[in-house]
């Protein structure tokens, strides 16, 4: 590799292209149905009802506390599958990059591909790579599709939701939005923010290995944050869900981080979080299975699901009043994912 | 629109101190509030120091509201 | 976080809350000038900790929904001349103008460019010298010592292309402009905590005075908030009306006397149109003395621009006013919201309509 910057050759399709596969694409996602470098991947899989779903990464700046847009492209999508309840098994990424990128932060990128794939145990058996002349996009886009397994009998669904189910939200929130706007903003912390990326589906399968019909649903609160995430589980239903905003576990850094953007933690945007709602007998149970793991450790039961008020989120305060929490509306952080 | 919080000062160089909140660090403008020291916490606006927080002030009215408590327990 | 979280404390809260009802019954309106202060009585859920004959009105306190139309309007244009580039606080990029807003005009390639200090763009200023950088200049007099310190500082060091659209305003003439209105039954007023750490007591002080209305400045905390209603309350049953401090750890009588320097060296007081109330003498601020070269106006050549009605039905200028609530709006949460405003009220959070939808929900 005597270059260090990509060009325009690299996408065309000819030499440069077929370097580029095999010395750093082959080399680092090694795995046979990669190497049989068809022009489809072609696998065999267990009867059943398959997940499949797909997600771009755009996220500015590409490197940041925690992570970088190739542990957010693998784990992202990873847990869209996980949430769905499936056993994520294959993923394919393409690659479009500028002209003028670096090479180095192109291997960069695809070690952390391979390391967060490595731990959530899926293989990356397809890609593309495409690249545009500089200015066309901003240095590299990703866009991974996965694709899984759903187990017998798991139903995840808003619409399982009943009164009296409890609420868990996996860890701490906002961590990733502040991470990457601390970063844009020039803000520093003592103990440095990092980003919560993480692939989740291990988490999700010791959930459903405790009590597979208790968990209703189960979602990863991105763009939008937990707020959004919440409203998207009750509106246009006949339930409601009620969380106390003492027990919305937050990082003291991240609150302040917050505060001195002027931003509300309930927004901002998780990248290796769940929120899972789940029967009230086996919430107990589903906790202290989720604590056990890496990414559950700091899981927490934050609310409840309601008969009334209907269709909405209420917040019950600190001071003991109430309010509503709505959807995010309003300018989103912008490129945060 | 009028968002302060109060900050902690950690450093001050010049006219630009690095300010606190809750662990979270930022530089600030100190222009508007001659006189502070390095300890001191400063109300934070847009990139602003606008005042010097009164600490003792502070203590007062929570030992108002304290006392407010502990009268209506009795 | 210090001196937050303390004033948060629930039993501390509760008990105010208590003592607010032990008065007794009491059928008043209190405005709270202020929209940080509108967000934070919502966002603590205060309104249901009172008791019922205790109303909160929302006032003009909001410098995104008071600037005129024809105001956003010429931002739209500034931002539509090619050497131009718009700097401004998020806020401001939905509010309506007259053809359009601010996000759109970026969307048709204004080069309009979201800061969140004015350090951003004067920086943008300094990385792009051989354009004009205009700062769309918004606030009260919190945010008002800040830009005029900026100034003050690139009349020294330059860049020299850099420049202010001041539609900055002061508050205590406008609550003087809704008293002499009359229309509005107000009992006491809360006033804001940040305007009142720059400008002090005193300005306050012919309400009292000549109107007979209680005032009590209080700080943003629920505790703070639920203190200066019970100070306002005690002053209404007693029949009495001073000027009160309830924010002491962050405002003096006085106020911040080297802010009001800044202020005055910089700026001085002229006549300017509030959207939905009208023209208010002396109510805001225009770049006066050396600095007058860093009026945007003087600078590029932006036509008078006639301000427009607002759309049939909308009626910000009433709860702008203390004499409606978003809920008496006909199109509130219908075909106004936050993402299609048709009134200023409804854009951002601050906005009495945009925080009645985001934290009161759709309906009374």
């Amino acid at each position: 590799m005597s270059q260090d910057k990509i060009l325009l050759a690299h996408g065309s399709g000819g030499k440069l292209t077929h370097s580029l596969i095999r010395d750093l694409f082959l080399q680092r996602f090694k795995n046979p149905i990669l190497e049989s470098l068809g022009d489809s991947a072609v696998f065999g899989i267990d009867k059943g009802r398959m997940a499949f779903t797909t997600d771009s990464y755009v996220v500015d700046p590409i490197f940041f506390p925690g992570g970088d847009i190739g542990r957010l492209a693998i784990c992202g999508t990873v847990n869209d599958l996980a949430v769905s309840g499936a056993k994520p098994l294959y993923l394919c990424a393409s690659f479009i990059i500028e002209e003028g990128f670096s090479q180095a932060e192109l291997r960069d990128i695809v070690r952390s591909m391979k390391e967060a794939a490595d731990e959530a145990d899926v293989q990356v058996v397809s890609g593309d790579t495409k690249v545009v002349s500089k200015g066309s996009c901003d240095r590299i886009f990703i866009t991974t599709s996965g694709i899984g397994l759903l187990p017998d009998g798991v139903e995840i669904s808003p619409l399982r939701i009943k009164p009296g189910d409890q609420v868990i939200i996996s860890g701490t929130i906002g961590d990733h939005g502040i991470a990457i706007l601390s970063k844009r903003e020039g803000l520093t912390f003592q103990t440095e923010i990092t980003s919560d990326v993480a692939p989740l589906n291990h988490l999700v399968s010791s959930m459903l290995s405790e009590a597979k019909d208790a968990v209703h649903v189960l979602r990863d609160p991105t763009r939008g944050g937990l707020g959004t995430t919440l409203n998207e589980f009750v509106n246009n239903s006949d339930v409601g869900i009620r969380i106390y905003e003492e027990r919305i576990p937050i990082r003291e850094e991240v609150r302040g981080g917050c505060e001195l953007l002027g931003i509300d933690p309930l927004y901002v945007a998780n990248e290796g979080k769940l929120v899972a709602v789940v029967a009230k007998d086996a919430a107990e149970r589903i906790l202290a299975s989720m604590k056990k793991t890496i990414y559950g450790r700091d899981a927490r039961i934050i609310g409840e699901v309601v008969h009334k008020p209907r269709g909405i989120v209420t917040l019950a305060t600190q001071i003991g009043g109430t309010r509503i929490v709505d959807m995010l509306s309003g300018e989103q952080l912008p490129r945060i994912c | 629109m009028c968002l302060g919080i109060p900050a902690k000062v950690s450093k001050i160089n010049g006219l630009i101190a690095r300010v606190q909140v809750g662990g979270a660090e930022v530089a600030a403008s100190i222009y508007l509030v001659p006189g502070v020291r390095a300890g001191d916490y400063v109300l934070l606006h847009a990139g602003f120091a606008i005042e010097i927080i009164d600490e003792q002030a502070a203590e007062e009215t929570l030992d108002l509201l304290r006392k407010m408590v502990e009268e209506q327990e009795s | 976080m210090k001196f937050v979280d303390e004033f948060r404390n629930r039993d501390n809260a509760l008990s105010l809350a208590k003592e607010i009802r032990k008065i007794g019954d009491l059928r008043v309106n209190l405005m709270e000038v202020c929209g940080t202060h509108t967000v934070s009585i919502f966002k603590h859920g205060i309104r249901e900790m009172l008791p019922e004959g205790l109303r909160l009105l929302s006032g003009p306190g909001c410098p995104v929904c008071v600037t005129p139309a024809s105001d956003i309007e010429k931002a739209i244009r500034m931002a539509g001349l090619n050497e131009v580039i718009l700097t401004t606080f998020g806020d401001m990029m939905r509010v309506p103008g007259i053809t359009s807003n601010l996000e759109t005009a970026r969307a048709g390639g204004g080069d309009v460019r979201v800061v969140y200090s004015l350090f951003e763009a004067l920086k943008i200023a300094r990385e792009n010298p051989d354009r004009k950088v205009v700062f769309f200049g918004v606030g009260f007099e919190t945010t008002s010592p800040g830009i005029a310190v900026t100034l003050i500082e690139a009349e020294k060091e330059g860049p020299g292309n850099f420049s202010l659209f001041s539609c900055h305003k002061l508050v205590p003439p406008a609550m003087k402009a809704l008293l002499e209105l009359g229309e509005a039954d107000i009992a006491g007023f809360i006033c804001p905590g940040h305007v009142s750490t720059i400008i002090g007591a005193k300005p306050y002080e012919f309400i009292p005075d000549k109107y007979h209305i209680p005032c009590v400045i209080a700080g943003f905390e629920p505790t703070d908030i639920l203190q200066a209603i019970l100070m306002l309350s005690r002053q209404a049953k007693q029949g009495v009306a001073r000027v009160e401090i309830q924010y002491s750890r962050a405002v003096r009588e006085q106020g911040n006397i080297k802010a009001q320097e800044v202020l005055d060296e910089v700026f001085e007081p002229v006549c300017s149109t509030w959207r939905g109330i009208g023209v208010i003498p002396d109510s805001g601020l225009k770049l006066r003395g050396r600095f007058k070269r860093f009026d945007a106006l003087a600078w590029l050549e932006i036509p008078e621009i006639e301000e427009k009605e607002e759309e049939k039905g909308c009626i910000c200028g009433h709860i702008l006013r203390g004499i409606a609530t978003p809920y008496d709006c006909p199109l509130f949460g219908k075909t106004c919201t936050p993402q299609d405003a048709i009134g200023p009220c409804m854009v951002g959070a601050e906005g009495t309509c945009g925080a009645y939808y985001k934290y009161g929900g759709r309906r009374q």
